[in-house]
């Protein structure tokens, strides 16, 4: 009836989860008891839950992100903590059971569950207001994309308090991966919430690359488009490409485990080999799914705060193509060390360093466009400069492993930790929060404090620093990662150091949850009237912020790459107020999509506990819910001429009395 | 901004310091040649690095102060975006560290080859290693001996591992002495290591094997021949031994922070039933470790 799943499966044995899962209970109370006492469960569904507008799915995505950056967190500086104490015979306080589930959890759900909401939530927010556009191309396939992803997301947290997580590492090589070696149901819950989630994400693909190629606005040529919008293309080109091979790689792991195949066995003909190589066939390409938009944002808060135009357009455009089609040939350099012959190697290394050749002229246009302009140093900027700096150094150390002699030694040691938080930290993550401090108005209707932003990027570098420096020194001194403990007490300071620099980067998070709380309280005086709260040069801004749900009363034409800044400069902001208005064509909610997500997190939890009914009432259920969804008709409406004209009325009386 | 610039430079500072102060580290002090050679790759590759990551350090500090807001003294072009003598020399510098580098890359992956012998005027010696859940298994053909989570070298002798794994993926790993290689079950892999100067280094499994990964270590003593012959002699003397069989899949049985074994006789293909072991059932073709030395036959199949 419940397949393998008993009482046992409940850890009601381990404090450390028990109390975890009262928080979380009383949580999830405390947010049932609002609703209800403030009568929103109505406002919830339809605003949000069944919603297509894709700048509120982009704030649910980033929303998401951010509890799940609290959870990831979590996972690190429990690491952090067991290796400062974990020295020369000492046990530390998490066995290698749990320790090994932690580091396994950390990196699921960072990349896939921070840094890939993150990122998809600014494309959702960002693209269709920057290109001029009313909605995605599939709206309603948009809502699907964050519901399956959100199902993602449940059954890794579930996997918390129900059975186990996943004791693999991030990647779940085989053959650790397989039947033999993990029994537990750890990494089922990895393939089920990967898979799910992963299906939301190459949908998420499709769907900008058709938007941004199909919906962009008149005049809007390719080679006007603003930066963001190019990196957002290519990085939907990068996970139409890239997603689909890991869905297939994880289909073959899960053939072995389930039915007993032999893909990536240790016997009967089975290849680990094959299993790395498709997973990073995979895996490379979304390093730069991540990095690439926030390389866009960077471009677009540069020039916005340069107050000039972004040196090399053109050269920007063409990098990031380059770095884009690079990305889908350099995979072998994640295991020089399997034993490819010196040529493989040598080709695979060279192709990676090629790779920092269009990333360093992208750094250098950034530098250009300072140079002779007029930079204010708000938050999004210092983010900017400490991504330039720290990418810097990131990319050099990246560029040392590439070659594969030096990589025989830094292969799987704490270099290749280092070196990577070095980028993923100071590329994306301070990337996202530069992009959130920049669009949080449009998103709003209002600025978040500066003040608390800025302690928050002081106490995330330091800390970062801190955290990881002495990772590289340990790398020399011979550290590996995913020690649970270690022999050699001389590492110990320095790990004690890196625990430190943890701790600094919760003081960053914290400042930016209390700069989310004071940004809330100060609405009204951070309240953003013109729409254009920087003085900036993309369409996004030519709206009111909020933006409303139809974005634009009459799409835009565009004549250049900068045509906002150039029309603000020759007749002023408020000069086309438009007289005539007309009706504009909408899609409705739809209730399919939750309804779809719902149901799969019941079928990838079966798959989990192989409770095989439910399963199969699982995929019956989602299959007649989509079914509902192809022959409803009544998806789309007309906003009346009369209401569009009411809603923009009362954005130029605001803008009038501001003025 | 002037935090950002001692940010910045905190970021280099650690790293020079490590590669140049010849602190008490396993790659900064490597005891082998191999280890050497590497020490001073990574030392090229990161000055080559450096050309281009100081000035953009400076120039960044420099433009962002420079070219601050309340700067009015500055020279301003909202509108200059493009220049051709920049695009260029941007484009250009780069190109060229990677083109030094590229060269570099390209002799030292093939001089500095996991496969490819050591040249000296001793004879090489042969090891197998077998990663086992969690420990690791020797054995000296040449010697008829085998260890566990123990290996012994004597000095200036090029040893010749080869190395599998009859468990999950690892990575045989001795960092003051050089480069790393992957142990897979059913392949045949192999590194050339060599030890020049006298002592014990650690040794491990860089690549996460599963619950007793951490304690998954070994001790690599280099020693003068003598000493390691006496060492043989010491090994030979243990009353246990090691077949197929026998004893080795008593062994191969997953055990954590397993201690020293000695075994003074070992089958003489044992190594080989190892890894071909793995060659059961239907699997045909594709299957070896990447040089071809234990193909696939019918015969090995059973």
């Amino acid at each position: 009836m419940f397949g393998k799943l008993g009482l046992d499966d409940i850890p009601y044995h381990e404090p450390i989860l028990v109390v975890t899962a009262i928080v979380m209970m009383l949580g999830g109370l405390a947010i049932v008891g609002l609703l209800t006492y403030f009568k929103k469960w109505k406002w919830l569904w339809t605003e949000w839950i069944t919603s297509i507008d894709h700048k509120k799915l982009g704030i649910m995505y980033f929303l998401v992100a951010l509890v799940m950056l609290l959870r990831g967190f979590s996972d690190a500086i429990m690491m952090r903590t067991q290796q400062a104490m974990a020295a020369g015979g000492a046990e530390g306080y998490l066995p290698p059971e749990h320790y090994d589930q932690i580091f396994t959890a950390h990196g699921v759900i960072m990349i896939f569950f921070v840094a890939m909401p993150m990122v998809i939530g600014l494309m959702n927010l960002v693209v269709p207001l920057q290109i001029g556009a009313r909605d995605v191309a599939f709206p309603f396939m948009n809502n699907l994309s964050f519901w399956l992803f959100m199902a993602g997301v449940v059954l890794t947290m579930v996997s918390l308090l129900i059975g186990e997580y996943g004791k693999t590492g991030w990647l779940a090589y085989a053959p650790l991966s397989g039947i033999q070696y993990s029994p537990g149901v750890g990494v089922d819950y990895w393939i089920w919430g990967l898979q799910i989630s992963g299906i939301g994400t190459t949908l998420t693909g499709i769907n900008f690359f058709v938007t941004i190629l199909k919906m962009r606005t008149k005049g809007m040529t390719l080679f006007r488009m603003p930066i963001f919008t190019w990196t957002s293309l290519c990085a939907n080109i990068l996970i139409i490409a890239s997603f689909p091979i890991l869905t297939a790689t994880i289909a073959l792991l899960t053939l072995d485990r389930y039915l007993g195949m032999h893909f990536f066995t240790n016997d009967m003909g089975g290849n680990m080999m094959m299993y790395v190589n498709l997973i990073w066939a995979w895996g490379h390409p979304e390093v730069y799914i991540l990095i690439l938009p926030a390389f866009g944002v960077f471009s677009e808060v540069i020039a916005t705060f340069a107050k000039k135009r972004l040196f090399g357009y053109n050269t920007m455009v063409w990098a990031t193509l380059a770095i884009g089609i690079l990305s889908f040939v350099v995979w072998l350099h994640h295991f020089f060390t399997m034993g490819a012959g010196a040529n493989v190697n040598a080709f695979f290394g060279i192709a990676t360093m090629i790779i920092a050749i269009p990333t360093g002229v992208k750094i250098f246009n950034w530098l250009f466009t300072m140079y002779r302009g007029r930079l204010q140093f708000t938050s999004p900027v210092l983010w900017t400069l400490g991504f330039i700096i720290t990418f810097t150094i990131g990319g050099m150390t990246g560029v040392m492993l590439a070659v594969p002699g030096a990589n025989f030694v830094l292969h799987n040691s704490l270099f290749v930790i280092a070196h990577f938080h070095n980028v993923i930290i100071g590329g994306v993550v301070f990337g996202m929060l530069a992009g959130l401090t920049y669009w949080f108005p449009k998103a709003f209707g209002f600025k978040l404090d500066e003040k608390w932003g800025k302690r928050s990027f002081w106490f995330w570098i330091t800390g970062f620093y801190l955290a990881f420096m002495p990772l590289y020194i340990l790398s020399f001194m011979g550290a590996v990662r995913r020690m649970q403990s270690y022999a050699n007490a001389d590492w110990q300071p320095l790990m004690i150091v890196a625990w430190v620099g943890a701790v600094l980067i919760l003081c960053g998070i914290a400042c930016t949850v209390i700069q989310f709380i004071v940004s809330i309280r100060n609405r009204e005086k951070y309240a953003d009237i013109t729409g254009d709260p920087w003085d900036a040069r993309t369409l996004e801004w030519s709206t009111s912020s909020p933006a409303p749900f139809y974005n634009f009363a009459h799409l835009p034409n565009v004549g250049s790459v900068d045509a906002f800044w150039e029309a603000k400069k020759e007749k002023g902001m408020a000069a086309d107020k438009p007289t005539q208005y007309e009706d504009i064509h909408m899609p409705k909610n739809t209730v399919a999509g939750p309804i779809i997500g719902l149901i799969s997190i019941v079928f990838g939890f079966a798959l989990v506990w192989h409770i095989w009914w439910l399963a199969g009432v699982g995929a019956v259920g989602m299959f007649v819910a989509f079914m509902f969804r192809v022959f409803n008709d009544d998806i789309d409406y007309y906003v009346p001429a009369a209401e569009v004209e009411r809603i923009e009325r009362e954005h130029h009386k605001r803008l009038e009395m501001q003025a | 901004m002037r935090m950002k610039k001692n940010l910045g430079w905190l970021g280099i500072l650690p790293l020079i310091a490590v590669l140049l102060s010849g602190c008490d580290g396993a790659l900064v002090d490597p005891k082998g040649q191999i280890g050497v050679e590497l020490k001073s790759l990574i030392i090229t590759a990161f000055w080559l690095m450096m050309i281009v990551v100081i000035p953009v350090l400076v120039m960044t500090v420099v433009f962002a102060w420079k070219y601050r807001h309340s700067n009015h003294a500055a020279k301003y072009m909202p509108d200059w975006a493009h220049s051709n003598k920049i695009e260029a020399v941007v484009w250009l510098i780069p190109c060229i560290i990677i083109l030094f580098l590229g060269i570099i890359t390209w002799k030292t992956s093939h001089s500095l080859d996991p496969h490819k012998p050591i040249e000296s005027d001793v004879e090489t010696m042969e090891v197998q290693v077998v990663a086992l859940d969690w420990k690791w298994l020797f054995i000296y053909p040449e010697q008829g001996i085998a260890t566990v989570n123990e290996v012994a070298m004597p000095v200036d002798v090029p040893v010749h591992f080869s190395v599998t794994s009859a468990a999950v993926m690892n990575s045989f790993f001795i960092p003051t002495l050089g480069s790393q290689i992957y142990a897979m079950a059913g392949m045949d892999n192999d590194v050339y290591l060599v030890a020049n100067e006298a002592g014990v280094y650690d040794g491990k499994s860089s690549n996460y094997s599963g619950k007793g990964f951490s304690e998954m270590t070994f001790d690599a003593h280099a020693m003068s021949q003598d000493d390691f012959d006496a060492w043989v002699d010491k090994v030979g003397q243990s009353s246990e031994t090691l077949s197929y069989e026998g004893s080795y899949q008593e062994l191969a049985e997953p055990s954590t922070d397993h201690p020293v074994e000695y075994f003074s006789d070992v089958t003489s293909d044992l190594y080989r039933d190892i890894v071909e072991g793995f060659h059961g059932g239907n699997g045909e073709g594709g299957h070896d470790g990447g040089h071809g030395e234990t193909s696939m036959s019918a015969e090995a199949a059973e």
